[in-house]
C-alpha cells in the first residue's frame, strides 16, 4: 500500500476499498466454491430420477425434483437397520470411551503423567488396519464375531484417544483452586472430581463425546471387516451399494447423504469448538 | 470419607491419580497395545489365516525387501503423500488468512468451509466417483466449459494418484485452516501497525511478518497430515481399489490384500511394522524442522 501520508482524494480510497472488498469477495467464492459444488452436486443426484442422473451435458437443477430415491433407499435395502447399527456402534464406542476416557484425562491432567497419553499419540500414527488381524483372533476365539460387539469395541481405538485428549485439555485449563478447597473441605479426591471438576468440565464432555461420535460414525475399515450382512454400519452399507449398483447414481446420492447428515448436523453443534482449536489434539482417530 | 483434610500438594499426589488412569489404560492395553505386540510375533511367522503359525523369523521382511509390488506400493504412497500434504499446507494456510479477517457471514462461510473434514469419508469418496466418470461425470463437463479437454481421472495410471489427492486436498485443507487459524489468533497486532506505518504491502507483512509467527504452526499441521496421508484408506479403497491395476495401490492397500485377500497374516504384519516405522522416521524427521522452526 502507498504510504499513509501521501495526498490522495477521498474518492480514490473510497474506490480502493470498493475494489478491495470486491478481490476478497472473489477469494471467498474461489475458496468455497469446490466445498459448496460438491455437496450441492451431491443433493441434485439424490433429487432427479436416473434418466436425468445420467444425462450429457450434466442436468444441474432437478427439472422435477423427487423424492423417490431416498424412499427407495428404504423400501429396497435395509438401510434403516443400518442407520440403527451405526447408532448403537458409535453410540456404545462413545459411552465406554467417556465412562474410560474422563477419569484418564482427570488423572492425567492433574499428575502431570502423560505416558498414556504418548501412548495414545503413537496408536494415532498406526494405521487402523493394523488392529485388525489381532483383534479379529482375539475375538474369533471369544465367539464374538457375527455381532455388534467387536465393531464397537475395535471402535474404543477411534474414541478413547479423542476422548482423553480433548478431556486433558480440557481438564488443565480448569483452575486447581476450586477442587482445592474442596479438598481442604473434606472432600476426598474422588469427591472432588465427582462434584467439582466433573460438573465444571461438562462442556469439555460434550465435545469429545460429540467428536468421537463422528469420528467413530465415519468409519470404515473396522466395520468393512467385522460385519456381517445384519451387522453392517452405514459407511460400509453405502460402499456395498457402490459395488453392487454402480450407476444407480441417485439412490446412491441418497444413500450419502443419509449417512453425512447426522454428523454435519453435530459438526454446527460444536463449530465454535473445532474452530477454536480446543479439539485440535482430538481431531480424526486412527 | 471424613478423613482429616489433606494438603493438595504432596507425595501422596500420584498413587491416587494413579486410579482415575487405570480403567483407560487396561482399555488401552486390550485394544491398541496387544494388537501391536501381537503384529510384531506375526510377523516373524508364515500364518495363513486358520491354519498354524509357523516361526520363520525375518523371512516374511527379508521377502518383502525384493518384491515389486511392495516397493512400488511404497513409491506409490510416497507420489500421494507429497500431493495429499503440500497442497493442503498451501490452500489450508491460504484460507487460514482469509478467514482470520473479519467479514460479514464470517461464521456462517468458516462452518461450510470445514463440513469436507466432518464428512463421512467413505460418502464423500462416492460422490466424487461419480464426479470423475470419463463419459458421464460432471468434472469433464466443467472441464469442456473453460476449454480443457476431458480427463481419464481415475482410470489412467498416470493420473489415478493426482486424482485420488484431489479428493483428499479437498477433504483435509480445512484441517491445516482451523491449525493456522489458531496460530493466527496468537500473533500481536503492533508488527503490523509499525509495518504499515513504514510503507509495508500486504504481501511484504505476510512474508516478513505472518508466515515465522504461524510457521511453528504450519509444520504441526505438516506433521498430522503427513501420517494421515501415509495411512489414507477409504478415499483410495472406495475410488480406485488401487486400480487400475495396482497403479494406486499404496502401502496400506497392499496390506489390506495380503491381509484380507489373501490371508497372509504373517507378510501383512511385517508390512504393519515396515508401514509404522516409515511413519515414525517421517514424523522424527518433521518433529526435528519443528524445533528448526521455532529458531525463525
Amino acid at each position: 500500500m502507498t504510504p499513509a501520508s501521501s495526498p490522495r482524494s477521498a474518492g480514490y480510497w473510497r474506490l480502493r476499498r470498493w475494489i478491495d472488498n470486491l478481490a476478497f469477495a472473489a477469494v471467498l467464492v474461489v475458496l468455497l466454491a469446490p466445498v459448496l459444488f460438491v455437496f450441492f452436486w451431491v443433493v441434485s443426484l439424490s433429487l432427479k430420477f436416473d434418466i436425468d442422473n445420467t444425462a450429457y451435458p450434466p442436468i444441474f437443477v432437478p427439472p422435477t425434483p423427487t423424492l423417490d430415491n431416498f424412499r427407495r433407499l428404504f423400501a429396497d435395502t435395509p438401510f434403516a437397520l443400518y442407520f440403527w447399527n451405526s447408532l448403537l456402534v458409535s453410540g456404545g464406542a462413545t459411552l465406554a470411551a467417556l465412562l474410560l476416557g474422563v477419569p484418564a484425562g482427570y488423572g492425567i491432567a492433574k499428575s502431570k503423567a502423560h505416558g498414556l497419553a504418548v501412548l495414545m499419540l503413537i496408536s494415532r500414527m498406526t494405521p487402523g488396519l493394523s488392529y485388525l488381524i489381532p483383534l479379529f483372533t482375539l475375538f474369533q476365539i471369544l465367539g464374538l464375531l457375527g455381532t455388534l460387539w467387536p465393531i464397537a469395541i475395535t471402535h474404543l481405538v477411534i474414541t478413547l484417544p479423542i476422548v482423553v485428549y480433548v478431556m486433558i485439555g480440557y481438564f488443565e485449563t480448569l483452575p486447581p483452586e476450586l477442587e482445592e478447597a474442596a479438598r481442604i473441605d473434606g472432600c476426598s479426591v474422588w469427591q472432588a472430581f465427582r462434584y467439582v471438576a466433573l460438573p465444571l468440565a461438562r462442556p469439555g464432555i460434550v465435545v469429545g463425546a460429540i467428536l468421537s461420535f463422528i469420528y467413530s460414525w465415519n468409519n470404515f475399515v473396522f466395520g468393512a471387516v467385522f460385519a456381517g450382512r445384519t451387522t453392517r454400519t452405514m459407511p460400509v452399507a453405502v460402499y456395498n451399494m457402490l459395488t453392487f449398483e454402480q450407476f444407480a447414481w441417485g439412490p446412491l446420492a441418497a444413500a450419502a447423504i443419509v449417512v453425512m447428515l447426522p454428523v454435519l448436523f453435530l459438526t454446527v453443534l460444536i463449530q465454535r469448538e473445532i474452530v477454536g482449536g480446543l479439539t485440535a489434539g482430538g481431531v480424526k482417530g486412527a | 470419607m471424613k478423613t482429616l483434610p489433606q494438603p493438595a500438594v504432596g507425595s501422596s499426589r500420584r498413587p491416587v491419580y494413579f486410579w482415575f488412569v487405570v480403567p483407560g489404560l487396561l482399555a488401552t492395553l486390550a485394544v491398541i497395545v496387544f494388537p501391536w505386540a501381537f503384529t510384531v510375533w506375526m510377523s516373524l511367522h508364515e500364518w495363513k489365516l486358520g491354519g498354524t503359525a509357523v516361526w520363520v523369523g525375518l523371512r516374511n521382511y527379508a521377502e518383502l525387501a525384493v518384491n515389486q509390488r511392495f516397493l512400488e506400493s511404497i513409491w506409490h504412497t510416497f507420489y500421494f503423500t507429497i500431493l495429499a500434504v503440500i497442497l493442503p499446507l498451501v490452500l489450508g494456510t491460504f484460507a487460514a488468512v482469509v478467514f482470520h479477517r473479519t467479514f460479514p457471514l464470517r461464521g456462517l462461510l468458516r462452518t461450510i468451509f470445514i463440513m469436507p473434514m466432518m464428512a463421512t469419508p467413505v460418502a464423500i469418496a462416492l460422490v466424487w466417483t461419480m464426479m470423475f466418470h470419463p463419459q458421464l461425470g460432471v468434472l469433464n463437463y466443467l472441464l469442456s466449459l473453460v476449454g480443457i479437454g476431458p480427463s481419464e481421472w481415475v482410470f489412467a495410471r498416470h493420473t489415478v494418484i493426482p486424482s485420488l489427492a484431489l479428493v483428499e486436498v479437498w477433504l483435509w485443507t480445512p484441517f491445516v485452516m482451523i491449525i493456522v487459524l489458531g496460530g493466527l489468533a496468537a500473533v500481536p497486532s503492533e508488527p503490523y501497525e509499525s509495518a504499515q506505518l513504514d510503507g509495508a504491502t500486504r504481501w511484504q507483512m505476510f512474508w516478513k511478518i505472518t508466515f515465522p509467527l504461524v510457521l511453528p504452526f504450519i509444520v504441526v499441521a505438516g506433521i498430522i497430515r503427513t501420517i494421515d496421508a501415509l495411512k489414507a484408506f477409504e478415499v483410495i479403497y472406495v475410488i480406485s481399489s488401487g486400480g487400475p491395476g495396482t497403479a494406486s495401490e499404496t502401502l496400506n492397500l497392499y496390506l489390506y490384500a495380503q491381509a484380507f485377500a489373501y490371508y497372509n497374516v504373517g507378510t501383512a504384519s511385517a508390512v504393519v511394522v515396515v508401514f509404522f516405522a516409515i511413519v515414525v522416521a517421517l514424523s522424527l524427521v518433521l518433529l526435528w524442522a519443528r524445533e528448526r522452526a521455532k529458531w525463525y
